[in-house]
């Protein structure tokens, strides 16, 4: 948010973080509110936060780092999540992340230079029927492609036909991939 | 009008749901949205008049996908669903408050009474007797108690918790409200992992309603949601969390329902377990008990995922061995190959191989066999599973799960990874399996929780130490 003026933006946050203060978790979610409304927490976002909640830096440092959704950097425009957990490498995730690195030409924790997109591990999206699965811009895809990871519609953006947003599922007779070994 | 039931479900969302229903309405017909009955190889599964159809990628040829009457479905008529019962029938929010709240007016000595009888364990992984920790937290004295229920679920291969908040979220309020009444608490939390977006609409959703009705004059419930760390699925270090701090493990004693929350005598019970509360007060403790085998009494939901053809949660009573689950309910393996291992209980559970795989799925047969039920969640691999690489998998990840508060875990896990790496790279050298054995032994019997106590079991089972 560089267009904002900064006092404008210190307000945003002190204002955020008040009405977080008294409730139960306050400091972390706080902190998600300000990932959702600015991308990622900034220095300057934890000093305000440590004011309002009478703790240290050091203290909210501390929370940030913990938790990986208090993300420090912004995530690309177009968001990619893979699972890395078994239930999905039984069905190719290991395979999915690293053909999909490949394609974009950064690894799992990277964003490309130009911030279009980026590319991160989850631990389970509860989805471990149906793996391998991921998820872009927070929409959840089972039975994940490369195609569908990096060709599919912008969610947010135009919904197109659904039969086009889903992932292409060529194969099996059920119209779901092998896992393919 | 024919009636279209369509679920509003993560994964049958992922699958087209939604855009399904719009084309159903579309067509003139009255579209429901319900829970899923977690037949998740059938998803998108809808029901029209009776009569499901899934996985449904085309409204024009419905014939295809036809599975017959939903109340005929053998998948759904051959379990024994005492906390699933109505999840996928109607739109949850068509909801009557009026047993619940003749259940809230009973004694909180009786109820707790029934579920000792039931003899109720903690779903969450541990198996613990629920009872317990229900009369520690009613028989601590305090001027303020808490009822918290960790639905951070953060196993791979489990989706129970999901699929219950997404499809009955008021059976978990009634859990709550009745654990509430019984053990003295005015407050209730649900800490919901983040990676759930579509339960923690619906669960907010539930609980405005559920005030509404004023369901939550004596014991209010609010929902937390987390920031992405699966070990605050670990009870004390989710009580650091709800307390706004770094999700580190407390040290027991003090237990929780002793000295949780805020100090507090605090009730932390996994959701599926507080889901159970409402069928077990229902129809009497006696009665759930006469389900299942042994000291496992009642019903587990299993879920049956990974490498697997008919993927599904599945609730049945205690007892059934995981060949039947594996091959029987889930039809073997997705890919058509050999079953070549199957992981029990999340990631901190043992790959089970061979033989082992005909074990009766009980807390007692499992830890007979260094394994364990957990969540319930079971991950199947076919036989291109190379199980070295599960076990740097499973020390990778409590490398980067570790709260970092104990040695063995923060450092352990850590040597670990290098010590299967280093035999990934000369497999023949031997003496690294004598380093890991050891470090087994440190983590399992040092480490302050079960994240680095556990770490053990999935990579002296993936190696086949003992």
């Amino acid at each position: 948010m560089a267009a904002t003026e900064p006092g404008l933006e210190e307000t945003r946050v002190r204002d955020i973080a008040t009405s977080r203060v008294d409730q139960i978790g306050g400091t972390i979610a706080a902190l998600c509110d300000i990932v959702r409304t600015f991308g990622c927490i900034e220095r300057r976002h934890m000093e305000i936060v440590a004011d309002v909640f009478n703790l240290t830096v050091a203290e909210i440092r501390g929370i940030v780092s913990f938790y990986s959704d208090l993300r420090t950097e912004r995530a690309g425009r177009r968001h990619i999540r893979i699972c890395q957990a078994e239930a999905c490498q039984a069905v190719g995730g290991r395979e999915l992340t690293a053909a999909t690195a490949a394609r974009l030409g950064i690894s799992l924790g990277e964003t490309a230079a130009d911030g279009s997109i980026s590319l991160e591990a989850v631990y389970c999206l509860g989805l471990c029927t149906s793996g391998p699965s991921a998820t872009v811009n927070d929409r959840p895809i089972a039975y994940a492609t490369v195609e569908a990871l990096i060709e599919s519609p912008q969610p947010g953006s135009a919904r197109g036909n659904p039969s086009h947003e889903r992932s292409p599922q060529p194969g099996s007779a059920r119209g779901r991939p092998l896992a393919g070994k | 009008m024919s009636i279209a039931k369509v679920p509003r479900e993560t994964l049958a969302i992922a699958l087209g749901a939604d855009e399904l229903a719009a084309e159903l309405a579309r067509s003139g017909h009255e579209v429901v949205r319900t829970g899923s009955y977690g037949l998740c190889w059938a998803e998108p599964m809808i029901d029209i008049d009776g009569i499901a159809y899934g996985p449904v990628t085309d409204l024009a040829d419905l014939d295809a996908v036809r599975l017959g009457p939903v109340d005929a479905l053998p998948d759904l008529a051959r379990q024994e669903r005492r906390v699933f019962d109505r999840c996928g029938r109607a739109d949850p929010f068509d909801y009557d408050p009026a047993w619940v709240r003749s259940q809230l007016e009973r004694d909180p000595a009786e109820i707790i009474d029934e579920i000792e009888a039931s003899g109720l364990r903690g779903r969450g992984g541990a198996g613990f007797p629920a009872h317990i920790k229900w009369r520690t937290v009613h028989d601590t004295p305090a001027d303020e108690k808490y009822v918290v229920v960790n639905a951070d679920e953060g196993d791979s291969g489990t989706f129970a918790d999901r699929l219950i908040m997404e499809g009955d979220p008021f059976r978990l309020i009634e859990g709550m409200l009745l654990a509430g009444r019984a053990v003295g608490a005015r407050k209730g939390i649900v800490y919901l992992r983040s990676e759930y977006p579509l339960a923690a609409e619906i669960f907010a959703r539930a609980i405005k309603s559920a005030r509404a009705m004023g369901l939550l004059e004596t014991c209010a419930i609010e929902l937390f949601v987390g920031a992405g760390a699966y070990i605050c699925g670990e009870e004390t270090s989710l009580l650091e969390s709800l307390e706004g701090k770094r999700g580190e493990i407390r040290a027991k004693p003090p237990v929780p329902a002793v000295a949780g929350l805020f100090g507090k005598p605090t009730l932390v019970h996994n959701v599926i377990t507080l889901c159970a509360v409402s069928g077990i007060l229902d129809k009497g403790g006696a009665a759930y008990a006469d389900l299942g085998v042994g000291a496992s009494t009642g019903t587990m939901a299993f879920q049956l995922a990974g490498n697997v053809e008919k993927g599904a949660l599945i609730e049945i009573p205690f007892g059934v061995s995981l060949r039947e689950l594996v091959e029987d309910w889930g039809g073997g393996t997705r890919t058509g190959r050999p079953v070549g291992a199957v992981q029990v209980g999340g990631p901190l559970g043992a790959y089970l191989k061979g033989e082992q795989i005909d074990t009766p799925m009980t807390y007692e047969a499992l830890a007979a066999i260094g394994a364990g039920v957990g969540h319930g969640g079971i991950v199947v691999f076919d036989d291109t599973v190379d199980l070295v690489r599960q076990a740097h998998y499973a020390f990778a990840f409590c490398a980067h799960e570790s709260c970092g508060k104990c040695t063995p875990c923060r450092i352990g896990a850590v040597r670990g990874k290098e010590m299967v790496e280093a035999l990934m790279a000369s497999p023949r050298s031997g003496g690294e399996l004598a380093i890991i054995r050891d470090l087994c032994d440190v983590m399992e019997q040092a480490s302050l929780c079960q994240m680095g106590g556990m770490t053990p079991i999935p990579v002296r089972s993936a190696l086949g130490l003992k």
